[in-house]
C-alpha cells in the first residue's frame, strides 16, 4: 500500500509539471515561429513576474481568480458546467455596488451586508440555471451562456445616469455611487512604497477551506461528490439529484458572486462600466489546472496572475502581448490531456498492482488452504 | 451418476456417447486431425487468459461442426463471454490455439475475425437510432455493396434468404426489440459472416420472440451456417442446440448432446455438484408483515412517446424472516419494481407498507434508513463509485448513518476501520481499501456491497439478481451468512 500511495503521489506530480514543460515547449515553437527569441521572452516574464511589486499584483490578482476558481469547481465536482459565473458575479458585484453605494452603516455591518447581496444575486442568477435543468431538462451550458448574456444586458440597462448610476462629467464614466469609506476593506501593507495587498485575500482563503470541508468533510460534500462520480448510483444511495442540481448551482453561484468583491471592496469601491469581465472564463481555466482541488486552484490562480503581469513587460519589450493567451491557452490545453492520461495510466496501472497483489496472495494461501485458491471469475 | 467436486478430476465420458463430438472436450484432442476434418467450422485448443487477480479461462477445448447450432453454456461469471471476446477478436489469449475452418489463425481485432467469417451479435445492440436498418447495416462496410441500391438488393436478399424480415427503410429507434435483433443479425451476415457467435441472444426476448429466433437459426444452420449460441438458459439450449459444451470456472468440462442429457443434469454439470435438495428446516417464516406492496401501479413513457404501465396491479407480501422470490423473463417488470420499492421511481397509484408504516412516496434516504438493504442488480450503475476508493464506497447509501457520519460530519477514520472489518469478515480480495472499486473483480465488488448492506442490518434486503458474477462457492457462503444472520425478506428477482 505504502508504494501505492508514493506513486499516485508521484503521478499526481508528474503530470502538472510534464503539462506545464510541454506548454512551454509548445510556445517557445509559437514565439520562433513569429521569429523572435523564445528564451529571451521567458526569461523577462520571470525576472519581471518575481519582482516586489508585481508579487503584490499578481496575489492581489490570484485573488479574484481563485474564487472564480472556486466558483466553477463546485459545479465540476458534480459534473455541472456552470459557465454562467461570468454572468453572476458581474451582476451580483453590480448589485453589491448599488446596494453598498446607498447605505451609510458602519463597516462591521455593512461589509457583510454587501457580500451577502452579491452571493444572494449571484445565486439567484444561477438558480435559473439550476431550475431549467431540473424542471425542463435544459442543458445548463446553453442556460447559462445565454445568462451572461442577459446579465450584460440588464447591467447596461441599468447602468445609466440616472437610473442606478451617475455620469462623472469629467471623466466621462458612469458609475455606481462610491462606498463609504467606511466599507473599505482592509489592506495588509506590504512594505515600502508598494500597494498594499489586498485584505481580501484572506476571505479568499477561508472560502478555500471551507470549500475543501463542504466537500470532503460532510454528508452534504459526499452526496455532491457521488452525483459527479454517478449520478444513478448516487441516485440510488438516496441523493435527491434533482434538489442537489439546483442546491450546487445555488452554492456555485453564491461563490460566482464574491469574484467581484475583491475588485469592489479593495480597488475601484464602485461598479463602473470598466469594471473586469470575463473572470468568470478564466476561472474555468483555474478550475481545470487546478482539477478543481482547492491547493490546486490557489496555485493554478497564481500562475495565471503570473503570467498576465508577465505579458504587461512583454509587450514593452516589443513582443505580442497576445503571446500569453497562447501560452494560457496551451497551458490548460495539456494540463487537460496530460490529466486524463496519468489517470487512465493509474487506473490501469492500480488495477495490475492489485491483480497482482492478489495472485502472489492466492499463491501464498495455496499451500496452507486449499478452499482459498479459487479465484473469482 | 455423480460429479466431480470442486477440486476433483475432469469428468469421464458418459459411458454411451455414440458420437465422437459428445466426449470432445472431455478428451483434449491431442494431435486430432484439425487440418483435416473440414466439417470443423471452428476449432479452440488450449485457451488460457488471465485478467489482473482473475484467470478468465483456462485450457478451453471445442471443436464446433459446420451447420450446427453449438451451445456454450455455464454459470453467469464463468468465462463465457470472455471465450467468446477472444473468438470475435476482441481479446487475445495468453495460451493456446484458435483454427477457423482447419486453419490456425491469429486474431487481432474483430475486423480480423469478420475477414474469416467470424461475426457477433452482442448482448447490447450496437445500433444507432436515429439512422434506418439499411444505413445501420450497411455502416463501417459501404465498400462491400456501396450504401444504396446494391446494398439494400443485397439486405433483402439476406433477410429472405433466411426469413429474417427485415425492412430496410425503416428507423432502428421504431423497431422492438427483437426486430433489432434480426438487424444485428443480418448486419453479421451482410458482412459475409459463415460463423455467427450469439452472445445470450434470449436474455431480452418473451417467449414468443425466443421461438422465433430459433426459427431464424434452424433457418440459418440449413443454409451451412454455424451458430455458436452462449446461454445459461438450460431449457433454451436443449430445444435447439445440435451441442452443447460446459464451461465451468473458466473451463470446459463437458460436452455433451442434448438427446441425452436432461436439465438438472447440465445444470449440475455447470455447478460442479449435484444441486442441493431443498432442505427441511425449521421455517424462520414469522406472520408480521414486513412489506406490503398493495395494488401498485406505475406508468413511464417510453421512446415512442408512449405511456405504457410497466407495473399494474402488483399485490404481495413479505412476512419477517420469509424469502420471497420474483422471478420472470428480464424487462418485464422487475427492476421497475426494485426501483419503486427503493423510491427511485414514485408509483403512480397504490401502497407500499414497511414494518406498517406507508413508505409509498419517501424518499430513498428515509427508506434506507428505515431498514431497506440493496443490492442492486447493475452495481456499477447503482451500487458502486468506480473511481472512488473503498471506504468510500462503504459510505455510498449510508452516509447518514453510523459509523459513516455523525451530525452532519463525515467521519472518515471510522468509515475506513469499518471497510476493513467488511473487507476480512467478507472474504473481499483486495490489497487495501485505498483502491478503487474499479480495480476489484466483480465478485469482490459484490461482496463488498452485501458486505456493506448487512452492516446496517436490514429489515428487507432487496437483492436483484444477487449471484450475477458470482461463482458458485462465494454465492453458497455468502448466502448462507445473509440468510442466517438477517432473518428478512429477500425479493430476488
Amino acid at each position: 500500500m505504502k508504494k501505492l500511495d508514493k506513486e499516485r503521489v508521484l503521478l499526481a506530480v508528474a503530470a502538472p509539471v510534464l503539462a506545464l514543460a510541454a506548454a512551454f515547449v509548445l510556445t517557445a515553437l509559437v514565439l520562433l515561429a513569429t521569429g523572435k527569441q523564445p528564451f529571451n521572452a521567458f526569461g523577462i516574464m520571470f525576472d519581471y513576474g518575481v519582482k516586489a511589486d508585481s508579487q503584490v499584483y499578481i496575489l492581489n490578482k490570484a485573488t479574484t481568480y481563485y474564487l472564480a476558481g472556486l466558483a466553477v469547481a463546485i459545479g465540476f465536482r458534480m459534473n455541472l458546467f456552470n459557465i454562467g459565473v461570468d454572468g453572476q458575479y458581474r451582476l451580483a458585484a453590480f448589485f453589491a455596488a448599488v446596494v453598498g453605494g446607498a447605505l451609510k452603516l458602519p463597516g462591521l455591518v455593512q461589509i457583510p451586508l454587501i457580500l451577502l447581496v452579491a452571493m444572494l444575486v449571484g445565486a439567484m442568477w444561477a438558480s435559473i440555471a439550476g431550475l431549467l435543468k431540473v424542471y425542463r431538462g435544459v442543458s445548463e451550458v446553453i442556460s447559462t451562456i445565454m445568462l451572461n448574456s442577459l446579465s450584460g444586458i440588464v447591467i447596461s440597462y441599468l447602468l445609466v445616469d440616472g437610473r442606478l448610476a451617475d455620469l462623472d462629467k469629467q471623466t466621462n464614466i458612469v458609475a455606481t455611487d462610491p462606498l463609504p469609506s467606511s466599507s473599505h476593506f482592509f489592506t495588509i501593507p506590504a512594505g515600502g512604497d508598494l500597494d498594499p495587498i489586498w485584505g481580501f485575500i484572506v476571505v479568499a482563503a477561508l472560502a478555500g477551506v471551507g470549500f475543501w470541508f463542504l466537500l470532503g468533510r460532510t454528508r452534504f460534500g459526499f452526496d455532491l461528490r457521488a452525483v459527479g462520480r454517478s449520478e444513478s448510483a448516487a441516485q440510488a444511495s438516496g441523493v435527491n439529484v434533482k434538489r442537489m442540481v439546483l442546491t450546487s448551482m445555488l452554492l456555485s453561484g453564491a461563490m460566482a458572486g464574491l469574484i467581484g468583491m475583491p475588485t469592489l471592496l479593495n480597488d475601484t469601491y464602485q461598479f463602473t462600466s470598466d469594471f473586469p469581465t470575463g473572470v468568470g472564463f478564466t476561472g474555468i481555466a483555474i478550475a481545470l489546472l487546478g482539477r478543481n482541488n482547492p491547493v490546486g486552484i490557489g496555485l493554478a490562480a497564481v500562475l495565471w496572475g503570473f503570467l498576465e503581469r508577465g505579458a504587461n513587460r512583454l509587450e514593452f519589450e516589443g513582443y505580442d502581448k497576445e503571446i500569453v493567451g497562447v501560452m494560457q491557452g496551451v497551458i490548460v490545453l495539456c494540463v487537460v490531456i496530460a490529466y486524463e492520461l496519468v489517470r487512465r495510466y493509474g487506473l490501469k496501472r492500480q488495477q495490475q498492482r492489485v491483480g497482482a497483489e492478489l495472485a502472489a496472495q492466492a499463491k501464498a494461501d495455496k499451500g496452507t488452504d486449499k478452499q482459498e485458491t479459487e479465484v473469482p471469475a | 451418476m455423480a460429479y466431480p467436486g470442486r477440486s476433483g478430476p475432469r469428468p469421464a465420458p458418459p459411458p454411451s456417447a455414440p458420437q465422437e463430438c459428445a466426449i470432445k472436450a472431455a478428451s483434449p484432442p491431442k494431435g486430432a486431425p484439425a487440418g483435416a476434418v473440414t466439417d470443423v467450422a471452428v476449432e479452440l485448443h488450449g485457451i488460457t487468459k488471465r485478467f489482473p487477480g482473475v484467470v478468465a479461462n483456462h485450457d478451453i477445448d471445442i471443436t464446433v461442426r459446420r451447420g450446427t447450432v453449438h451451445a456454450l453454456v455455464g454459470e453467469n461469471g464463468a468465462g463465457k463471454s470472455t471465450l467468446m471476446k477472444i473468438l470475435y477478436g476482441m481479446q487475445r489469449p495468453d495460451e493456446g490455439s484458435i483454427a477457423i475452418d482447419g486453419e490456425t489463425v491469429e486474431l487481432h481485432s474483430p475486423a480480423d475475425a469478420i475477414s474469416r467469417g467470424v461475426g457477433m451479435v452482442h448482448q447490447h445492440f450496437m445500433l444507432a437510432d436515429n439512422f434506418t436498418v439499411l444505413e445501420n447495416v450497411v455502416l463501417g462496410a459501404e465498400k462491400l455493396y456501396g450504401i444504396a441500391g446494391k446494398a439494400r438488393a443485397r439486405i433483402k436478399e439476406i433477410s429472405d434468404a433466411y426469413g429474417l424480415g427485415v425492412r430496410p427503410d425503416v428507423l432502428v429507434e421504431d423497431l422492438g426489440v427483437a426486430d433489432r435483433q434480426r438487424v444485428e443479425i443480418l448486419k453479421v451476415l451482410y458482412r459475409g459472416a459463415r460463423t455467427l457467435i450469439l452472445d445470450e441472444p434470449t436474455a431480452v426476448l418473451v417467449p414468443q420472440e425466443v421461438d422465433a429466433l430459433f426459427d431464424n437459426l434452424r433457418e440459418l444452420k440449413s443454409e451451412g451456417l454455424t451458430v455458436l449460441f452462449i446461454s445459461h438458459k438450460l431449457g433454451e439450449v436443449l430445444s435447439v442446440a445440435d451441442d452443447i459444451t460446459v464451461i465451468r470456472r473458466g473451463t470446459t468440462v463437458a460436452s455433451v448432446v442434448p438427446s441425452e442429457t436432461n436439465p438438472r443434469q447440465l445444470a449440475e454439470l455447470m455447478v460442479g455438484s449435484e444441486l442441493p435438495s431443498p432442505e427441511t428446516r425449521e421455517s424462520t417464516v414469522t406472520d408480521t408483515d414486513m412489506l406490503v406492496v398493495d395494488a401498485l401501479r406505475l406508468t413511464a413513457t417510453d421512446v415512442d412517446g408512449v405511456e405504457r404501465a410497466v407495473l399494474d396491479d402488483i399485490d404481495f407480501r413479505i412476512r419477517k424472516g420469509e424469502v420471497l422470490g420474483i422471478a420472470g423473463v428480464e424487462g418485464n417488470g422487475q427492476a421497475e419494481l426494485v426501483e419503486a420499492i427503493m423510491g427511485m421511481r414514485d408509483p403512480d397509484a397504490g401502497t407500499i407498507t414497511l414494518d406498517g408504516a406507508d413508505i409509498s412516496h419517501a424518499p430513498t434516504r428515509k427508506r434506507r434508513e428505515d431498514g431497506i438493504g440493496y443490492i442492486p442488480e447493475d452495481r456499477h450503475r447503482h451500487g458502486l463509485l468506480l473511481e472512488a476508493p473503498l471506504w468510500e464506497n462503504r459510505i455510498l447509501g449510508h452516509v447518514t448513518e453510523e459509523p459513516n457520519s455523525r451530525a452532519g460530519l463525515l467521519n472518515p477514520a471510522a468509515a475506513r476501520r469499518d471497510t476493513e472489518r467488511i473487507v476480512a469478515e467478507y472474504d473481499v480480495r483486495t490489497p487495501g481499501i485505498e483502491v478503487t472499486a474499479a480495480s476489484l473483480s466483480g465478485g469482490n465488488q459484490q461482496k463488498l456491497i452485501v458486505g456493506r448492506e448487512m452492516s446496517h442490518h436490514p429489515k428487507l434486503l432487496i437483492a436483484a439478481h444477487p449471484t450475477r458474477g458470482w461463482t458458485w462457492a462465494p454465492r453458497r457462503r455468502s448466502g448462507t451468512r445473509s440468510a442466517r444472520r438477517a432473518g428478512t425478506a429477500w425479493p430476488c428477482c
